[in-house]
């Protein structure tokens, strides 16, 4: 555990130089944000409408930055030098670890936005909002470092992301406008928690099938 | 570090359909070098990465035996290093910084000082705290050596070995070799006639691209 955290540093300090993910990550924020306030205005939307807007945000802020770390990797041709330092397990959970990270910062940056701009985004229910929020960036974290790993061989990665992504994570962005629409209205948990289960399996069965098959997939 | 001993069986490679080589054998024992030679294209690089374990092959095997064991493929990194035209190191970090990475990711603990002596051996010290991206070429070769040597490793898989070197440098990587070839296992990869004297035996990958139908 430790040498991947020291590969999830190599790869915070690297993204602090250069800024791969980071600042496509909050120009794409910025943008669809800013394009999401103008076009609904003063006018009242429903829940669902909320939380939809909310999570397709996250989800495409997810297709924007989250691929670079391998990419960037492939792309700069650093990936035999990472081949040669680690084993593969430590090479995926260091960078797993970084996507994380930066997920959970973005989003909540996009989280604490949307509930100062729209003023029809109120959670009454924290803990469901805040529970359904940590499972789902550990999801989206797995399933977009795995994707990342695949499409960082390929030769059109900007298309194959998204194609890729969107079945992958759509069990996740579903459960997730679920929850987050029952916290709106202040639904307790457990009225929710079969859509927790989904996500918490989800994380559980992504993590351990991602572990399982990155070796392949890194080395061919 | 125990005996190690690299066993290739009738390796084979071959990217879609086209075939790289195939039949490739041989057993190197510690001390041992062999040179690997053969046209551009013969696939000299490719045997080279699929002995450091960052590539597949497509038939035949290989692996290392430490001791009485067999070395997991997903543990090889721990006894190679590898210098290849290839090896792209890290830009945006310091000379210092990328060893430092590098042997902090492989768990191994080294002192500032003797990442010093490492930098100080490849004839880097003076621009320890400088960027890579500002490194020459040959610069940049001497740092591969020193991503190589950082975890005194017991294989040495050489790609061109002098290539962008100054008389300086080759003078640095010849020494090398002698110490390794005479303790360690050495295997280089080149087309350079002067360069043939660095292994104990020849094979030449030309010979392993029958159109096998295998």
């Amino acid at each position: 555990m430790k040498k991947a955290y020291y590969i999830f540093h190599k790869d915070f300090s690297s993204e602090l130089r250069m800024r791969f993910a980071l600042n496509a990550l909050i120009m794409f924020v910025v943008v669809s944000l800013s394009t999401i306030l103008f076009a609904i205005g003063s006018e009242k939307a429903t829940e669902n409408v909320y939380a939809g807007m909310m999570w397709v945000v996250v989800f495409f802020s997810a297709m924007s930055g989250l691929s670079r770390t391998f990419v960037s990797e492939e792309e700069r041709g650093t990936n035999l030098i990472l081949s040669l330092i680690a084993h593969p397990v430590n090479i995926f959970l260091g960078k797993f670890l970084f996507n994380l990270v930066l997920i959970f910062f973005i989003n909540t940056i996009i989280a604490i936005l949307y509930l100062t701009l729209f003023s029809g985004f109120v959670i009454q229910n924290w803990y469901s909002f805040i529970l359904a929020f940590v499972l789902g960036n550990i999801g989206i974290a797995t399933s977009s470092t795995i994707i990342a790993a695949i499409i960082a061989k390929a030769n059109v990665k900007g298309t194959l992301y998204p194609v890729l992504a969107f079945p992958i994570l759509l069990p996740v962005i579903l459960m997730l406008i679920e929850i987050t629409k029952s916290a709106m209205v202040g639904e307790s948990i457990s009225e929710v928690q079969s859509e927790f289960f989904v996500l918490l399996s989800y994380d559980v069965v992504m993590l351990t099938a991602s572990l399982m098959v990155f070796d392949i997939i890194w080395k061919d | 570090m125990n005996n190690v001993r690299l066993i290739v069986s009738n390796l084979r490679k071959a990217f879609n359909r086209r075939l790289v080589f195939d039949g490739v054998s041989f057993t190197l024992e510690k001390p041992a070098s062999i040179v690997i030679t053969g046209r551009n294209g013969s696939g000299k690089s490719t045997l080279i990465k699929i002995l450091a374990g960052v590539l597949s092959t497509s038939g035949g095997n290989f692996f290392y035996e430490v001791g009485e064991s067999k070395l997991d493929s997903e543990n090889i990194y721990k006894i190679i290093g590898l210098v290849s035209p290839y090896l792209i190191l890290y830009d945006e970090f310091t000379a210092f910084e990328n060893l430092h990475l590098f042997s902090k990711i492989r768990g191994i603990k080294k002192s500032n000082e003797e990442i010093f002596d490492l930098l100080d051996q490849v004839g880097l010290y003076e621009r320890r705290n400088d960027l890579l991206r500002t490194f020459s070429s040959g610069m940049k070769q001497r740092m591969k050596y020193a991503s190589a040597l950082i975890h005194n490793p017991t294989v040495l898989l050489l790609d061109e070995p002098t290539s962008n070197l100054d008389d300086e440098g080759k003078k640095f990587v010849n020494k090398l070799i002698q110490d390794f070839k005479s303790n360690k296992i050495l295997v280089v990869a080149t087309n350079e006639q002067s360069d043939f004297q660095f292994g104990d035996s020849i094979i030449n990958l030309d010979a392993y691209k029958i159109n096998s139908k295998r």
